[in-house]
């Protein structure tokens, strides 16, 4: 059985709140790109790019401000599941060099998704900082990662799933938990 | 996939995704690490019973740039000259552990014999067996045409209704023949041109249009892509033509066809060329030709597959 645990507004105040937090934390956008991690990550890294436009007018372009940064090619366990298709990585203009980079996910649940993205970043340049946003923290993490911002942390057990559903990709816009 | 030795099994989907795979390898290719750490532990042997110095640095690049070990093996100077047999070799490759094989022979089906054998448990890349298949150069050749023909936005397209006029040597080449069976897969429409001698037997039944006139081809189709054969003189035991000059002029993409080809048409040729013979210096430096770009495009297409072929779980035998 699957229950709601966020709705579209949840949603929509979460990332709100996230960007507000990113703005804060980075004292205004200077400096600032947001690199989503496929598929949904990418496409909550828009709306939060989105957001921060409207907050802070100075703010860069969204194409100089939003990125995509896909790690499959650096995960821990690409040999123990059928080959997956990689997704395209697009890094704005500007490049990453010397800039704070928020990485935005759905999902943090055992952070190695998490330390691929950062293998992967090591190979496309040299940020100053490096932070974390996602929509949900459920726990149960295998590594030393935690997220400096987080839309809700959601206590799960590890036998529940957890799914995320974007209008962009999925029709509908939700967080359910499955038992 | 578990090997790739035809690209006659491809279905449409499989061959679009190898190259959207290698569009995301193309990217790696322009950042300033161009390397990845996806096959990390790996070992991929280059197994080269027959002469090639592109195809086998351009795999070479790719496992590398995987971060696979890669261990070359040529048969010149190595214990197939003094006599190994196939099987003996692939048993020994697989005692060292080999995942993955590139394997080249001068002989038709030799790749497929070893991914049919139990000789060896790697996957099997076929990098162009006797006059058979070449499936990564075809395969490099969509992707080239591909981004020519969307710049920019060729991710999950394919080559419906595009021309392709192949002119040379159809007879020994298998960079033809993998490439016939591609396009038509991907929906483009192939047109041969060759000399008479040079027309395999049973060409009828292949999916393609053959002529021995190229002027009267260039006229009549209006070719988007025109893909210049090598003149292999290394399989030319015969006289298929009565001399080169004959054949250039006949059958050689001189500057005045390639100024009748117009602007827009690119000009292919996998390589290496004999400037002067089927191709002349004027076009192969052209802003039409695709020459380099299709060595480049061979290291992304050959990351892509083995990728694909090397990275995830063993697949049952399909």
């Amino acid at each position: 059985m699957a229950r709601t645990v966020l709705q579209q507004a949840d949603i929509a105040r979460a990332l709100t709140r996230i960007s507000h937090e990113i703005l804060e934390s980075n004292r205004g956008a200077d400096e600032l790109v947001l690199l989503g991690i496929p598929t949904r990550g990418a496409v909550l890294a828009e709306r939060i790019g989105a957001e921060i436009g409207r907050i802070e007018p100075s703010a860069a372009s969204a194409a100089d401000l939003v990125g995509s940064l896909d790690i499959t090619m650096y995960r821990d366990d690409l040999a123990k599941h059928p080959t997956r298709t990689p997704a395209p990585t697009q890094v704005p203009r500007r490049g990453i060099d010397g800039a704070t980079v928020v990485l935005v996910d759905d999902v943090l649940y055992s952070g190695r998704t998490i330390r691929a993205a950062l293998d992967a970043l090591n190979d496309l340049g040299r940020p100053r900082a490096v932070r974390l946003a996602v929509l949900v923290d459920r726990g149960h993490r295998e590594l030393p990662i935690r997220a400096d911002f987080v839309g809700k942390n959601l206590p799960t057990s590890r036998d529940e799933r957890i799914n995320v559903h974007l209008t962009e990709i999925d029709g509908a816009e939700e967080v359910t938990i499955e038992g | 996939m578990r090997h790739l030795l035809s690209t006659r099994d491809l279905t449409r989907d499989q061959a679009i995704h190898i190259l959207d795979v290698a569009e995301d390898m193309a990217d790696v290719q322009t950042r300033e690490v161009k390397k990845l750490p996806t096959l990390r532990g790996k070992t991929v042997v280059n197994l080269f019973f027959e002469d090639s110095t592109r195809t086998r640095i351009s795999f070479e690049a790719a496992a590398k740039r995987l971060s696979a070990d890669v261990i070359t093996f040529s048969a010149k100077g190595s214990s197939v000259s003094k006599g190994e047999s196939l099987k003996d070799t692939a048993q020994t490759l697989a005692a060292m552990g080999a995942d993955g094989v590139v394997i080249r022979h001068h002989a038709s089906g030799a790749p497929q014999v070893l991914a049919q054998s139990d000789w060896i448990d790697a996957g099997v890349v076929n990098a162009g067996d006797g006059t058979h298949e070449h499936p990564t150069q075809a395969l490099l050749d969509a992707f080239t045409m591909r981004r020519r023909l969307h710049p920019g936005s060729s991710r999950g397209k394919d080559l419906d209704g595009v021309r392709v006029v192949i002119v040379g040597d159809i007879l020994h080449s298998r960079v033809a023949r993998s490439n016939l069976w591609l396009l038509r897969t991907l929906g483009a429409e192939v047109t041969f041109v060759a000399p008479a001698t040079l027309v395999p037997f049973g060409v009828g039944s292949w999916p393609a249009a053959v002529s021995f006139d190229l002027d009267e081809t260039l006229r009549s189709i209006r070719p988007d892509v025109l893909m210049m054969l090598r003149i292999q003189s290394e399989r030319m035991n015969a006289a298929y033509f009565p001399n080169a000059r004959e054949y250039a002029r006949q059958w050689g993409l001189d500057d005045e066809r390639l100024t009748a080809l117009g602007p827009d048409s690119i000009v292919m040729h996998p390589g290496p060329m004999n400037r002067g013979l089927e191709i002349s210096a004027a076009a192969a430096d052209s802003a039409q030709s695709t020459v380099l770009e299709q060595v480049a495009n061979g290291v992304s297409i050959r990351m892509a597959v083995l990728y694909l072929l090397l990275s995830g779980e063993r697949e049952a035998l399909a």
